[in-house]
């Protein structure tokens, strides 16, 4: 088990020199640059030798690979360096904006979870009635919303009419938390509603389960014994791609709320072109990636004991 | 006294198959949609650019069906308009993942080897990248416009095709008529395309019509961000994101290109259900 780990450990390596790179080399195709675009918004008219200056000063004049060499050399030694907007440490900034993202992910898994397995399994169960076509009314529904408007509306409804709830920012307690949990939530449960109750119906016609019926075994007990646990395969292979997703900020539901994760971080580094705070959040992708999938795999050993660690290469 | 009888009496339902009608209502109304995009132009009540600030933000009803927003734009006329951008962009999009995710997957399956591995390994560190963020980068790099968040969204979005039609053509490629028609003298690009892409078609295709709702949704919120289309054009994203500080006062300003990009996803995502029924009938209801 251990050097399974390792090993899978050890292939972060390889992807965290592809991916820095990569977002290195796409960062620098545009024609503007940080200091362009501090100049801009600003409005300040600086002369070209002025932004020249401030470019040696970053170390912006040289060549993009030598750049990455540099950047690359400062992190091995455990420095990532300054962000070129703030001039605040990066790795700070980020990880002072991680707890509002991490806190946001749970809170919107756990609804998304305590939504989505009861009403599919539901769902599923009463196949073809009324209860089934309601919650899959609503799934359908809840997938055909972009989450940007299902926020305005949810702002609107809760925080300018009702009067219930903060509009944004996350410094409100826990009132702030609900809106952009149920707007997550909402999308990503109509999406597992549905597959939910697919699994459970492909688990229910398997032979399994009449075999289990003959012998006299309760429905009760069929589903909530074999046929949950067969189907949590599926279930946790979702939820790990979402909660790997979530990890990384919700670029537009952070933005929106004013939520002050790493998702806005790094939208507000992109369009200022702050390489550093890009590059901490490139390495934080990779990290989740890796780890989430790591995760995953050690979870279906356990779920379901055919599937042996290490084999996913064969 | 008489004892009380209990009957249970167990009908068998039977189920109607309405996939066809279904496929008629809702591809009806589908290709309603595009064409009202396509005709746009003619369709709108009043211009959607002109300016009348003596008008602005009046409250739908009257000479405006849906309002006007600050400048004293017709709102109606603005949301038709915007039809346009906005579906046909994620109508582009669809085309191009579809054909170059679909010829990098052909390739890889049929040919195999070192590319093959490298190329899935590229589509895995895309895969695994939120695709919202990638695209907000490939985007912000190209200063916005709503081609340039086509191509940003292309970008991110090809690998899952690629994905597919390569599982397609490892498993037919191992089948008798494939090795018939190998023998019997087809080049590869014979056997590429006469071969090849009718048998994987089906579940491509099932892909990226179910993937046109999901489309419009993700160019919407690009523009939405202020990445895509850029203002005066009309487009439902961007017109939502101009109108989020009138949410209080004027909100039919967010709810009129917000309800038809809702409308539009759904009538593209019943259609795509449907066609995924048809094509595939083991997944129905499902």
């Amino acid at each position: 088990m251990k050097k399974y780990i390792t090993r899978r450990l050890l292939q972060l390596i390889p992807i965290l020199f592809g991916i820095t790179l990569l977002s290195f080399l796409l960062m620098n195709t545009g024609t503007a640059d940080v200091i362009d675009v501090m100049e801009n918004n600003t409005g300040g008219a600086l002369s070209e030798e002025e932004k020249d200056a401030l470019r040696a000063e970053l170390g912006l004049d040289k060549p993009i690979l030598q750049q990455y060499v540099i950047w690359l050399g400062k992190t091995i030694r455990g420095d990532m360096g300054e962000s070129f907007v703030s001039g605040q440490p990066v790795f700070a900034t980020f990880v002072s904006k991680l707890p509002a993202t991490i806190y946001l992910t749970i809170t919107s898994i756990l609804l998304t979870v305590l939504l989505s397995i009861p009403l599919g399994i539901l769902s599923a169960v009463k196949q073809n009635r009324i209860t089934d076509y309601i919650i899959r009314f609503f799934s359908f529904i809840g997938n055909s919303l972009p989450n940007f408007f299902v926020s305005l509306l949810l702002i609107y409804v809760f925080s300018l009419k009702l009067s219930l709830l903060p509009v944004m920012g996350n410094n409100a307690g826990w009132k702030s938390v609900i809106l952009p949990t149920l707007t997550l939530a909402l999308s990503m449960a109509s999406k597992y509603t549905r597959q939910v109750r697919a699994t459970v119906l492909e688990e229910l016609n398997k032979d399994y389960v009449q075999g289990a019926r003959a012998r006299g075994v309760g429905e009760k007990r069929i589903l909530y014994f074999s046929v949950l646990r067969a189907s949590m395969l599926t279930i946790v292979t979702l939820l790990a791609l979402s909660i790997g997703s979530l990890l990384g900020g919700t670029a537009i539901v952070e933005s929106i709320f004013m939520w002050d994760g790493v998702g806005k971080m790094v939208v507000d580094a992109i369009t200022m072109r702050d390489y550093p705070v890009i590059q901490v959040y490139v390495i934080w992708m990779a990290i989740i990636y890796v780890g989430v999938n790591l995760v995953t795999d050690i979870i279906y050993h356990y779920l379901d004991p055919r599937i042996r660690l290490g084999e996913e290469d064969a | 006294m008489a004892e009380e009888q209990k009957i249970t009496i167990r009908k068998q339902k039977i189920v109607k198959d309405h996939t066809k009608l279904k496929m008629i209502v809702f591809g009806a109304l589908a290709v309603g949609v595009v064409l009202m995009a396509a005709f746009a132009p003619y369709l709108v009540p009043c211009d959607p650019y002109e300016q009348d600030l003596g008008s602005a933000l009046l409250p739908p009803g009257g000479a405006h069906l849906l309002g006007t927003d600050r400048y004293g734009r017709d709102m109606l006329s603005r949301v038709i308009m915007g039809s346009q951008s906005t579906i046909f962009s994620a109508l582009l999009l669809v085309v191009i993942i579809t054909v170059i995710g679909s010829a990098v997957g052909i390739f890889c399956g049929y040919h195999g080897g070192k590319l093959d591995s490298f190329l899935m390994r590229v589509s895995d560190i895309f895969l695994a990248f939120p695709g919202m963020v990638f695209a907000i980068a490939v985007a912000s790099v190209m200063s916005g416009g709503i081609l340039n968040a086509v191509v940003a969204l292309a970008c991110i979005s090809w690998p899952k095709y690629a994905r597919i039609a390569r599982s397609q053509v490892m498993t037919i490629k191992s089948m008798p008529y494939m090795a018939a028609a190998k023998l019997s003298g087809s080049g590869t690009w014979k056997m590429i395309l006469k071969h090849i892409v009718p048998n994987i078609a089906g579940p491509v295709v099932v892909t990226a019509v179910l993937d046109i709702g999901t489309m419009i949704m993700e160019i919407a919120g690009l523009s939405f961000l202020g990445l895509g289309a850029t203002p005066p054009t009309a487009e439902w994203g961007s017109m939502m994101s101009n109108g989020r500080s009138m949410l209080q006062t004027s909100p039919w300003v967010i709810l009129a290109p917000g309800a038809a990009i809702f409308l539009t996803v759904m009538i593209f995502n019943l259609a795509g259900d449907t066609v995924r029924d048809l094509l595939d009938p083991r997944q129905k209801g499902r």
